[in-house]
């Protein structure tokens, strides 16, 4: 079991209070997320190899271990 | 009574000659390790000794027939492929139609990372070295497991384990740890069944070549336990469990996790500490159908009636291993012990949680999220070659090519290793394991080494007629702590001779 749920669960007033603050940052959060898988993707487009079916049909291994 | 044990792996790597499907890959394989033996191994170069190697031994108590057996299993014959004994102890040589690197001893699990991640960069750099041979093409590496044509290739992992523990015990428990051990540490593969004929991910790449539950091929009919039994050292006292059936990791965390919680996994089968039968029903099928779902909801069936899913059964195993440490140890445990055993339970948390949550850690988690991403962003099925390509790719072990490399450059992927400590475990061997000795010996007296290999080191020396050879028989002798001030007296291989047969 996940240890936040073995913590005893909030008080109602501090779940409110943590609810309104984070709208933004939780918006904030999503597109700094987004633009950094965008980052990842770009930088990995730059490296994958070109023909993908070519490439992925000419791996041909013999068995080993 | 902890993650310490004589331990060591052995990688099978993918190999192919850019821009030539068809180059013969023994060649391939033989130019790689050659690069490298002649670029960094000095004066002569020792030869691998297969006095002691009987892979046709059985850990059931018989032979093989050499007749009977498939010309793969035949590994103690040597072909003239290359074969080459490294300062750090460990062995760099060409296995059927890979390179392969197999680990120096060494008695921790972060030990195993350290010297599987030096073996990494021993290939990359034997890899650059080929291409650059006269008429060499460039030669790709890859550390996984599958062309995704039908065949597969291992990552062995070797545990010394006491030969009084009945062989029984260990295919009883050790079989279920295995059926499920795979959400930790699998590489994770695009394609199902063993040609990648089916569309999907699943969570090991090695899931689907497993055919029996126990045997001693290794290269066909592979089973979930392999019997062969070639210990390496006093037979009396040890086996040494050859396991088959894991996945080449990159990522540290899962090689430190899958060596760490299986090291543990055994010592409560030694000390006979696991009372429950986790045995499953149809493990080959239960194995395969754990992998084909990386929602981790797949639930399999024990022979007690229980119906548990993979995580399940592994918190079961993380339940029984924190009780014993707790009661062999207590407070004494040692620190990788207690580091294992939480991020054990960690991961296993969050995987019954929602398994991304393992992204920056497990291979086959980080695999997954990054194919994802380049589902939602290009809308690709399974079927799209881009993403055979990714997973391929992922283990392509350039750090200019390699994804996993690209994840780890960005931070997306958490490490335990420093690049300078991989840098010179390339170089240096393990100080506690006769490893020490090995790699020493190589370093300081390598015109005088004729052979060497996990048992012993053959000396050529001026003035004698016959080889000398010195066993080292015993796994953890050898160590610094032994020979590390006689090695530094000695100028020449003779006089380290004459003191060690005095």
């Amino acid at each position: 079991m996940a240890q936040e749920q073995k913590q005893p669960r909030k008080s109602s007033e501090t779940e409110e209070a943590t609810q309104v603050a984070p709208e933004t940052d939780v918006a904030e959060r999503r597109e700094a997320l987004e633009g950094d898988i965008d980052a990842i993707l770009d930088e990995i487009d730059e490296v994958l190899e070109s023909n993908a079916e070519d490439f992925v049909k000419s791996f041909i291994q013999k068995g080993g271990q | 009574m902890s993650v310490r044990r004589v331990m060591g792996t052995e990688v099978e790597y993918g190999i192919s000659v850019q821009g030539q499907p068809l180059a013969n890959p023994m060649v391939a394989s033989s130019q790689v390790v050659n690069a490298y033996a002649s670029a960094t191994v000095k004066a002569r170069r020792a030869r691998w000794d297969f006095e002691e190697e009987s892979p046709l031994r059985d850990a059931r108590g018989f032979d093989m027939s050499r007749q009977v057996a498939d010309p793969s299993q035949l590994t103690d014959e040597d072909l003239g492929l290359a074969n080459v004994i490294l300062t750090n102890g460990a062995r760099l040589y060409v296995d059927h139609a890979h390179p392969e690197y197999a680990t120096p001893e060494v008695t921790s699990p972060l030990d195993i990372v350290l010297w599987d991640k030096a073996g990494e960069q021993v290939m990359l750099d034997a890899q650059r070295r080929a291409g650059l041979l006269p008429g060499g093409a460039p030669i790709a590496m890859y550390k996984n497991n599958t062309d995704n044509k039908g065949a597969s290739y291992g990552a062995h992992e070797n545990y010394l384990m006491r030969r009084s523990t009945p062989f029984a015990d260990i295919v009883r428990h050790l079989t279920p740890f295995f059926v499920s051990r795979q959400v930790v540490c699998g590489a994770g593969r695009v394609g199902i069944g063993q040609d990648g004929r089916g569309h999907g991910f699943q969570v090991s790449q090695r899931a689907d070549f497993f055919e029996v539950e126990v045997g001693l091929e290794t290269t066909l009919k592979r089973p979930i336990i392999n019997t062969r039994d070639e210990p390496h050292a006093d037979p009396e006292k040890y086996r040494r469990l050859h396991v088959i059936i894991g996945d080449a990791n990159l990522s540290e965390i899962s090689t430190y996790l899958k060596v760490g919680t299986t090291s543990l996994v055994l010592a409560m089968i030694e000390d006979k500490f696991i009372a429950t039968d986790f045995s499953v029903d149809g493990p080959v099928s239960a194995l395969r159908a754990v992998s084909h779902d990386p929602s981790l909801k797949q639930t399999f069936t024990l022979g007690d009636g229980r119906t548990l899913t993979a995580v399940q059964l592994q918190l079961e195993y993380l339940d029984l291993a924190k009780k014993y440490v707790e009661d062999r140890l207590g407070s004494d445990a040692d620190a990788q012990t207690v580091d294992v055993l939480a991020r054990w339970e960690s991961v296993l948390d969050r995987l019954e949680e929602d398994p991304m949550l393992c992204a920056a850690e497990l291979d086959w988690v980080a695999k997954l999220k990054l194919l994802e991403q380049y589902r939602d962003r290009d809308g690709l099925a399974w079927d799209d070659a881009k993403l055979a390509l990714i997973d391929l790719q992922y283990s392509d072990i350039r750090p200019e090519k390699g994804l996993y490399n690209k994840l780890v450059a960005s931070g997306r992927i958490d490490r335990l290793l420093g690049d300078a400590a991989v840098e010179r475990a390339m170089h240096d061997p393990p100080t506690d394991t006769r490893a020490y000795f090995r790699g020493r010996c190589l370093e300081k007296y390598a015109e005088h080494v004729a052979a060497a290999s996990w048992d012993s080191v053959i000396f050529d020396l001026p003035g004698r007629e016959s080889l000398q050879r010195v066993p080292t028989i015993d796994p953890l002798r050898g160590s610094k702590a032994h020979v590390g001030e006689l090695l530094d007296r000695c100028d020449t291989a003779e006089q380290l001779f004459t003191a060690l047969t005095r």
